[in-house]
């Protein structure tokens, strides 16, 4: 079938090959659309239809029991008087501001010092990458051992320098910066994306800027992060947006049967107060406008970063 | 420790007269130096530790969990024995690979195929179909989370473990534009070739694309596998009867019972802890070169 299409140019007259030609094409859509059909059926049953069905059901009570009932705009008037909604927007604000530029900075400071550790980089690599191996549950719990406020290594660490550390996992006031400094364990990945993106810096850059007479702190300012600025944004904004919807530690630690005793207040972050509203209070209808307010949120925070973005990132050939 | 001593025994390999004066010119220490190695060698020991210390936690009895001692005082193998009886734990390990290996084996074939067909197949509307597989992974999981699960929930599957894995079965856009990638990057000739030789498009995409492709295909089931294991929100929503538990839903369960809030058995959640993570472990430095190696390009790529 594919001989037609390979030998009709120039042999046949020019009315049958425009018609072998136009029947290659359909024979090569359709062979496409085979090829895609798992991902197109896909989409219309577990992305299209549920972004419909989640802004219809952010418009009704719903408790999956009961038939879904009307109420308009009732559940988005709810979210700016639930006071839990603000609580949860400032947890989440709090921890992501804080939390990603930290990560940022971490991750840089990591890779440039892989870079420089020659033929044991491959060994301190894979030390730097394991705990991004640990399932977050597992990270949730060393969270709740290690920054024990009484017997906690951490506690224990900082007595050595007389400090005297603080309830890390009780005291409201600490608990986002322990969850901060916890998250920080998981930077393996981002100090690997930028390893290699540190490696694709030409080295004559470096080379002339030393014969210019720059020390390590111009040509990294000058230089690196300009060259990598690239690999930077990109995990700016992926962890802005993980950020945004941090779960899993916070709610080990903090939420579930087992930590009714806590005031967990402080570690109500959005998706975690989104995930009691829809599958343990059940309010499935409430959910999707919570939902929906996070998309917004995310989506303007997002384009916020690519429009500031275009100011400072370099892409090497600007193909994109 | 080893690292200096396999930095050594390279140096000492015969090498061309310039490159070991450059050797030796790179190993005089110098204060600068000093300080990049004390530094690497302190920031490993923030990395590693707290596995030595959950893994030392696990061989202590009830009382000295939270000794923070680096060698257990009293050592005991109890807590290894006694987490069998105290939960389900190897049910749960077995629905965790299951759910696992099917979850990644899946994602990986029919994300190729998607892949696939945008990579080779030129036709109306491919890079606007191709747009909205881009744009579908900037939806937050949390708009798409309540009615998938009403989805499953009309089809009796709650509680089972099929909405762990099975939508899987249609791809997964971020692996789609990675595949593609990677298939873009294959000389096109070949299958042009192949095609003249009368091979169809399954042949070609099977017998030839696949096999070249296997780099990716790794990195695909590799990090399906690790996203998969280590899940909880997904077993959180779907999961209730503790039979049907995968060992990270398992785990939370056993914290809520015998931790702060419950009776105060660490030694079990510590070691249930140890043997959650312990596969993942495994699983990294069985593909290690694939895991950075896919962790790098997702960076360049992005």
């Amino acid at each position: 079938m594919s001989r037609t299409q390979v030998n009709a140019p120039g042999t046949l007259g020019d009315d049958r090959a425009a018609r072998a030609r136009r029947i290659g094409r359909r024979r090569e859509t359709r062979a496409a659309l085979l090829f895609i059909s798992p991902w197109i059926i896909g989409f219309f049953v577990f992305t299209a239809w549920p972004i419909i069905y989640s802004a219809y059901l952010s418009l009704t009570d719903y408790d999956v029991i009961n038939d879904p009932n009307y109420v308009g705009f009732e559940n988005y008037e709810e979210l700016f008087r639930d006071p839990d909604v603000g609580l949860a927007l400032w947890n989440t604000f709090f921890f992501t501001v804080i939390q990603v530029p930290i990560y940022v900075i971490v991750s840089l400071a990591l890779a440039l010092l892989l870079d420089k550790a020659g033929r044991a980089s491959g060994f301190f690599r894979t030390a730097f990458f394991l705990p991004k191996m640990t399932p977050p549950v597992a990270v949730g719990i060393l969270l709740l051992l290690l920054f024990n406020g009484q017997s906690g290594l951490i506690n224990e660490a900082l007595g050595w320098f007389g400090i005297d550390g603080p309830a890390w996992t009780t005291d409201p006031d600490w608990v986002k910066p322990g969850l901060i400094l916890m998250s920080l364990w998981s930077v393996g990945a981002s100090v690997i994306i930028l390893l290699a993106a540190l490696r694709n810096v030409p080295q004559e850059l470096y080379d002339s800027a030393r014969v210019d007479g720059a020390n390590w702190w111009q040509q990294t300012r000058k230089i690196t992060v300009p060259m990598i600025s690239g690999a930077l944004f990109f995990i700016f904004i992926v962890n802005t947006i993980a950020g945004f919807q941090t779960f899993t530690e916070a709610y080990t630690a903090y939420f579930g049967s087992g930590n009714t005793t806590y005031s967990n207040d402080a570690a109500l972050f959005y998706v975690i107060y989104l995930f009691r509203q829809a599958f343990e209070f059940l309010n499935m209808g409430y959910a999707s406008a919570l939902a929906w307010l996070l998309f917004v949120i995310i989506m303007i925070f997002t384009a916020i970063q690519i429009k500031v973005s275009r100011r400072f990132v370099y892409y090497e050939g600007e193909q994109r | 420790m080893t690292t200096q001593t396999r930095l050594d025994s390279e140096a000492a390999a015969p090498e061309p007269a310039a490159a070991r004066k450059a050797a030796r010119r790179r190993r005089k220490i110098t204060p600068v130096k000093a300080l990049i190695w004390a530094a690497l060698i302190l920031s490993t020991l923030i990395f590693i530790y707290p596995f030595i210390w959950l893994i030392s936690a696990s061989f202590k009895p009830r009382g000295e969990v939270f000794d923070n001692k680096l060698i257990p005082e009293t050592f005991t193998f109890d807590n290894y024995l006694n987490v069998w009886q105290e939960a389900p734990m190897a049910l749960w390990l077995w629905n965790t690979v299951l759910v696992t290996v099917l979850a990644a084996v899946t994602v990986t074939v029919s994300s190729a195929m998607v892949a696939w067909g945008f990579a080779y197949f030129r036709f109306r509307g491919r890079n606007l179909l191709f747009g909205v597989v881009l744009a579908t992974m900037m939806l937050p999981g949390a708009v798409t989370m309540i009615p998938q699960f009403l989805i499953w929930n009309s089809l009796g599957m709650v509680d089972t473990l099929t909405p762990l894995w099975a939508q899987n079965l249609f791809g997964s856009a971020f692996y789609i534009f990675l595949l593609r990638q990677f298939f873009l990057g294959l000389p096109r000739d070949l299958f042009d070739a192949a095609k003249i030789d009368g091979a169809n498009n399954w042949t070609i995409f099977m017998r030839i694309a696949m096999p070249l492709c296997k780099p990716a295909l790794i990195i695909t089931l590799l990090f399906e596998f690790q996203a998969i294991w280590t899940d909880l929100m997904r077993p959180l929503i779907y999961l209730r009867d503790s039979d049907n538990f995968t060992v990270p839903r398992g785990l939370k369960a056993l914290l809520d019972q015998y931790g702060f809030g419950g009776e105060w058995h660490w030694e079990i959640v510590v070691t249930a802890s140890v043997i959650t993570t312990v596969p993942m472990i495994i699983l990294f430095f069985l593909g290690q070169r694939h895991f950075v190696q896919g962790i790098a390009t997702t960076g360049s790529k992005g």
